[in-house]
């Protein structure tokens, strides 16, 4: 036992702070430090306090840095705190770092061998003899490099009081059915705890208390949810190309289908799914397939967006459905491809050369990832055109804590589609003749037999008949009616949500920084200044849109991003009101925290 | 509905070739492009092809004008340049009952869309796949593609001076199970072709030597008409029997190979150049590279195997187009998001 284990650990002063922390584990990439954090986390979960998980990864299979943050909030904030009350160092190569960066007062619990405690003084040190645990507790030699990581997890279980049963339901949970892996790293954890329980004196700096907040919650990430979502619209024809922070979404999807989506009778498929080339020819399939009446998708990232701009334009002209899941991650280029941003916003609202304009959907939460995602489909149909779903690396790769989604009960909108019998009967059916005055025509499918209906697609210039016209009359008819079609989309999209406080000041965000900027507000308040936040979920801006902006003083509008791309949307659509728009920006990659939106407004106030 | 006439001959389905036909073409007279239009027109009347199950695809270029001219029963995809494979791969997914014929030319396929048009064929999506091949870009006025021979001069006198890529032994390369090189000026050896290549069930790729009579039809040219006549080697007499008609066809004993189709229909290939086996993959290869080393064009059937199944058996898809499945299908229940979501608890 090294000196400063002997010594008791000191109480920090300040009241212990019970389900209210954040943990950072540092560790190597391709460890198994990705199954020890989950099961810390579900484990904190089991004991019914709110919790959520951020992990930092590198662009790489193994051996690169990788940090993990679990936040425990008994008010249930989500968002990523900037200050960690405690931190696990295993990898040797930030350890150093990862001292000079914490906070004073933290518990650093490190590899012995590392020896950080002489780094600084306003820290508590509790070093742990992993080696030797990971020795004793595990006869196999090459399992010892994945099984270290679980020691850490009976350690910080010790310290926290967090339910050794629950940490055992956990790994059960986690390692779904591998009866001799869950022996494995049970024995481990229960290492690590034992010896933290003969060799550690209690603290009492934080601590987890057993509530009864997540009872009924899962854990998902966005990318499953939308996944899910995709599964119950009934996608029937996948195009896609690996990228991260995408793929999980239909790797994901891939592995419900197999369950979900054969016919009883035959084991043939209802979908078909296949990896393209490229995301072009990814978006080609969807748009396709979608003219040809499936149901179709694809998910990307941003490099693949640009690259599908091609085809978008193309879907935006000819009038083809599909929905395009975004993922976005930190651009521009290949920027930083497993961190987090919100840069795609203005290539998602005008994806693609000439005037276009897109139906953007932006789920805030678990549950509208899944929602969104199953009413993309019908939103695809229903105007005959590219739909984007974005979210992001935060929301698509983390874990968060939702309430179980409920089932879409709506029936499916298959938009204005014509039958063999409907074409007969039809009366100079033109495939872009607006019958209906609400911008969105009439189409056939390929394949209805009749004699009737056949048109020719073309992405050159076209009249109402979809024959080739290079009319100056023709081309304007065409693309006015595609603007009148995005304005009657303003009545279908999802509106806004709010969360006022009573104020003339607004607030207003999208996505992934929702948790944010609700413990934003809330602090914001605590110092005396009241704001009305909305959240926005949809592109085109819908009518209540419209009143906040009228509305407001000055509306804060939160993204992340470094050239404030929504509020630049904002103030080409509200030209009279462009004054009012404040960005309030952070785009390093990390998700988005309190703090700097707090520190950022008030500043703005103080001016 | 058939649109039959008196006077008309028409098929078993009860139409005449005008209700194969497509709008007016507006590319130059005598464009070989328009020859091949025919061909098809010919091909899927005579193959009772029922025109409402046809889908058209193309890039962009005066060859993916043509689709507009041929079937108007069937719909029609102008895409853009070259990303037509793209396009019949998505549709030919959603809907496994449509017959998908692309048209694309050597600048769509073998630049612009050269990936496009390698993975569709590793693929073996169920469509045929024309390539018409003049060498030039027609609709930009005239530059060199990536089929032009080497040292092959534009009319203004610049030279190309980099190899040729070839799509037919590119094509056995990529495993494609139906390669035919075509000389528009051929009509019956296309028409045995074209025909062969409705009862194929994958990818079909024809390359179709297609003189530009605009921009690539001057005396020194290798793909004027002159020079491709002259230089064409039928390696076959084709003789194409539908299903329907193979019990009436008597197939003559003695040099003639039979390949015959999963539906029934058969192809009759009687040698008339050397001792060429088109089911043999790799003695294909060797006698294209040779021929092509020598300057000729060798046209007819270069390789054939009818079994290779299409990306729709591949993915052991249901039998009913996914298109037309509704949300009885499709939509699981709720029973099902309980048990998922009791899983992630």
């Amino acid at each position: 036992m090294t000196a400063s284990l002997a010594a008791p650990l000191k109480p920090l002063g300040a009241k212990t702070r019970i389900n209210d922390f954040s943990i950072q584990v540092a560790t190597v990439n391709g460890s198994g430090s990705q199954t020890a954090n989950s099961v810390l986390l579900r484990a904190i979960f089991q004991m019914g306090v709110f919790v959520s998980g951020k992990n930092l990864f590198p662009s790489n299979i193994a051996g690169l840095p990788t940090w993990f943050t679990i936040r425990a909030s008994a008010k249930g904030y989500v968002a990523r705190k900037a200050s960690n009350e405690m931190l696990i160092l295993m990898n040797p190569e930030t350890a150093k770092e990862d001292i000079a960066k914490a906070d004073t007062g933290a518990l650093v619990i490190y590899d012995e061998p590392l020896q950080l405690d002489k780094l600084r003084s306003d820290l508590s040190y509790i070093p742990v003899p992993f080696q030797k645990l990971v020795t004793a507790s595990c006869p196999e030699p090459k399992l010892h490099k994945l099984v270290k990581n679980m020691i850490y997890v009976g350690v910080a279980a010790r310290l926290l009081s967090v339910d050794m049963a629950e940490v055992k339901n956990a790994i059960t949970k986690q390692l779904k059915g591998k009866a001799k892996a869950i022996e494995i790293n049970q024995g481990a954890a229960v290492a690590g705890y034992d010896w933290a329980m003969e060799n550690l004196p209690d603290q009492d700096h934080i601590k987890v208390v057993r509530d009864n907040k997540t009872q009924g919650l899962i854990i998902v990430d966005g990318n499953e949810a939308c996944a899910l979502g995709a599964l119950f619209a009934g996608v029937t024809v996948v195009g896609w190309y690996p990228i991260t922070p995408a793929s999980s979404l239909v790797e994901t999807f891939i592995d419900y289908a197999e369950e979900y989506r054969k016919d009883p009778k035959t084991g043939k498929s209802t979908v078909a799914i296949v990896q393209m080339e490229d995301e072009l020819a990814s978006a080609g399939v969807v748009l396709a397939a979608g003219w040809a009446g499936a149901r179709s998708m694809t998910s990307t990232a941003g490099p693949g967006v640009s690259l599908m701009s091609e085809f978008i334009g193309l879907g935006y002209y000819v009038e083809a459905p599909g929905v395009f899941f975004n993922v976005a991650r930190t651009g521009p280029s290949t920027g930083l491809p497993t961190r987090t941003q919100q840069s795609d916003v203005e290539l998602c609202a005008k994806c693609s050369h000439g005037d276009t304009q897109h139906i953007n959907l932006y789920p805030g939460t678990m549950e509208e990832c899944f929602q969104f995602a199953y009413d993309a489909f019908d939103l695809a149909e229903r105007f005959q055109t590219p739909i984007f779903v974005v979210t992001d690396l935060d929301l698509g790769m983390q874990n968060w804590s939702s309430k179980p989604f409920a089932y879409p009960a709506s029936p499916y909108d298959r938009g204005k589609v014509l039958n063999q019998q409907q074409l007969t009967e039809a009366k100079d059916w033109g495939r872009y003749k607006d019958v209906d005055g609400d911008g969105i025509c009439y189409r056939s499918l390929p394949g209805t037999a009749g004699g009737k209906g056949a048109y020719f697609t073309r992405g050159s210039g076209h009249n109402e008949y979809a024959q080739y016209s290079e009319k100056p009359e023709d081309y304007v008819a065409v693309v006015d009616r595609l603007r009148r079609k995005y304005e009657t989309a303003k009545a279908h999209v999802p509106t806004p949500v709010f969360r006022n406080q009573g104020s003339a000041k607004g607030v207003l965000a999208f996505g992934s920084s929702d948790p944010a900027v609700i413990e934003a507000q809330d602090l914001l308040a605590e110092t005396g200044l009241k704001t009305d936040y909305l959240r926005l979920r949809a592109l085109p801006f819908t009518a209540e849109i419209d009143a906040f902006v009228k509305e407001k003083q000055v509306v804060y509008v939160v993204e992340q991003n470094r050239d404030g791309q929504m509020a630049n949307l904002f103030r080409e659509t509200y030209p009279e009101h462009a004054t009012k728009f404040r960005s309030i920006l952070h785009y390093n990659g990390h998700a988005i925290d309190a703090k700097c939106i707090v520190d950022q407004i008030t500043a703005f106030e103080q001016k | 509905m058939p649109t039959a006439t008196p006077s008309a001959p028409t098929n078993t389905l009860g139409f005449t070739k005008q209700d194969y036909v497509g709008s007016k073409s507006t590319l130059c007279a005598g464009c070989g492009h328009d020859a091949i239009t025919a061909q098809i027109i010919n091909a899927a009347f005579e193959s009772n092809i029922e025109g409402y199950r046809v889908t058209k695809y193309s890039g962009i270029g005066c060859s993916s004008k043509t689709p507009a001219y041929f079937i108007n029963q069937g719909w029609g995809f102008n895409s853009v340049h070259g990303r037509m494979p793209a396009i019949a791969t998505g549709a030919s997914l959603a809907n496994r009952n449509l017959i998908n014929i692309g048209v694309s030319g050597d600048g769509d396929s073998m630049s612009i869309g050269m990936g496009q048009f390698v993975h569709a064929v590793r693929r073996n999506i169920p469509m045929i796949y024309i390539i018409e091949d003049n060498g030039v870009y027609g609709l930009t006025k005239g530059q060199f593609s990536a089929t032009a021979d080497k040292g092959a001069f534009l009319k203004s006198g610049a030279v190309n001076e980099l190899p040729p890529i070839d799509p037919c032994t590119l094509a056995i390369e990529l495993g494609c199970g139906f390669v035919a090189r075509c000389f528009s000026g051929n009509p019956k050896q296309l028409n045995a072709i074209l025909k062969s290549a409705f009862a194929y069930q994958g990818t079909v790729v024809l390359d179709i030597i297609s003189p530009c009579v605009t921009f690539n039809n001057h005396d020194a040219s290798t793909r004027s008409y002159k020079h491709v006549k002259d230089h064409d080697f039928p390696l076959h007499d084709l003789g194409f029997i539908q299903y329907s008609e193979v019990e009436d066809v008597e197939i003559p004993a003695g040099g003639t190979e039979v390949v015959t189709f999963p539906d029934g229909s058969k192809v009759a290939i009687k040698a008339i150049h050397e001792d060429y086996d088109p089911t043999d993959r790799f003695g294909a290869m060797k006698a294209i590279h040779e021929s092509m080393a020598k300057g000729e064009f060798l046209t007819g059937l270069l390789y054939i195997n009818p079994t290779q199944p299409p990306l729709t058996e591949v993915l052991n898809l249901v039998d009913e187009p996914l298109a037309s499945l509704g949300e009885a299908q499709l939509k699981p229940s709720p029973a099902v998001l309980e048990e998922i979501m009791r899983s992630l608890m």
